[in-house]
């Protein structure tokens, strides 16, 4: 694999093909956060109050739950490819791998539970 | 691997030598500069000149110069050019990556600290190992590839405004300040390219008469040897010739986007 080289260290294993996509996706998701994130915030401060029972009520109409399961998804996709460009930045190796397991398993059940949480609201008894 | 704290052997030691300003001196300036020889043994340490600013050339070169010639022959750095053309004298003057030549005593502030571009390894004291560096250059394969049979008894027609499109490219001198300032260089100058290489690679990405794009992108489309750049602009900062490295990647990873559809 030509490590007897300088040339041959650079050139290594060769160009994963990949990137473009990933890259191209955290822009993506970047620009639903901020739209969503500003409807977010702008939905709560229209609401009469900011106690539980006026939030749940909130959340159980459609317009309001599909963009917040919509939210969810977004961020915890572009919280994913963010913390892994910082992981493939600092950590090598098996530690990595380890990052990269932990992150994923972290992204996964962190919006599962968000969106079981945002679903049982909208579409538990009132 | 991101490195926060030097290994023993590269701690700078307390034990640096000072060399006076010669009596009768009118404007004395010190210069507190790197110092490492790999044949003593020793740690690195920080001598300090004195120079008479009134008896020295404008430019941190012209002192570096007179350092060798008149008070210690055994300082070691790179020059050639002297007037910011051949990259040799790059160095790190009061924090910032730049060339000595270029680089006026007079704009700087007190004394004046010198180094060796950052977290490169060192030959002797100002002189980093380059070796990575132009094998990484190679790699790019910087030079006019085309499939289409090279025309004969003419040159290659371009127009003017394709010429124009490789300007603030081909200028590049290859003193790898910019690449040596990027923290993403740093911790993943095994597979990163770095500001330097990336818009050496643009440049031919942008050249008109080159028929190799596609293959050029393919090589370049790497989550290391492309996309380690988050933007950090400290390239387009210290570049001495005034270019902007940042701008070309970005034009690179525009490339990418729009081949991908």
């Amino acid at each position: 694999m030509g490590a007897g080289t300088d040339l041959g260290r650079v050139r290594g294993l060769g160009s994963a093909k990949s990137g473009v996509h990933h890259w191209w996706l955290q822009r993506v998701t970047a620009v639903s956060n901020l739209v969503l994130v500003l409807w977010f915030i702008f939905s709560l401060v229209r609401l009469p109050s900011l106690d539980y029972s006026s939030v749940t009520l909130w959340l159980r109409q459609p317009v309001a739950a599909v963009p917040m399961l919509l939210l969810i998804c977004t961020v915890f996709w572009h919280l994913r490819l963010g913390v892994q460009v910082l992981l493939e930045d600092y950590l090598h190796g098996s530690a990595r791998v380890v990052g990269m397991l932990a992150l994923n398993f972290y992204t996964v059940a962190g919006a599962a539970a968000a969106v079981f949480a945002v679903l049982k609201i909208a579409l538990g008894a009132a | 691997m991101a490195e926060f704290s030097l290994p023993a052997n590269s701690k700078i030691s307390s034990a640096g030598k000072r060399f006076p300003a010669p009596a009768g001196a009118k404007n004395v300036r010190s210069f507190k500069i790197y110092r490492w020889n790999p044949d003593d043994g020793a740690n690195p340490r920080y001598d300090t000149y004195e120079l008479d600013l009134a008896d020295t050339g404008p430019m941190v070169l012209d002192a570096l110069i007179k350092i060798k010639s008149e008070v210690d022959s055994t300082l070691t750095f790179r020059r050639s050019c002297r007037e910011g053309i051949c990259g040799s004298c790059s160095m790190n003057i009061d924090g910032l990556n730049t060339l000595a030549c270029t680089q006026a005593i007079a704009d700087i502030k007190g004394e004046v600290r010198i180094t060796p571009l950052p977290h490169m390894e060192v030959v002797k004291d100002l002189v980093p190992d380059f070796k990575h560096f132009y094998a990484q250059y190679a790699s790019i394969k910087p030079w006019l590839q085309t499939v289409t049979p090279a025309p004969s008894g003419e040159e290659r027609i371009q127009s003017e405004a394709d010429r124009a499109k490789i300007d603030g490219l081909y200028e590049c001198i290859l003193c790898a300040c910019c690449s040596t300032s990027c923290p993403s260089y740093w911790w993943n100058s095994d597979k990163f390219l770095g500001p330097a290489i990336l818009l050496q690679a643009y440049r031919w990405l942008a050249d008109s008469r080159d028929e190799m794009t596609g293959e050029r992108l393919d090589a370049l489309e790497d989550p290391f040897r492309l996309y380690r750049c988050h933007t950090i602009m400290n390239c387009s900062n210290v570049c001495p010739k005034g270019l902007n490295p940042a701008k070309a990647i970005a034009e690179i990873k525009l490339m990418m986007v729009e081949r991908a559809g």
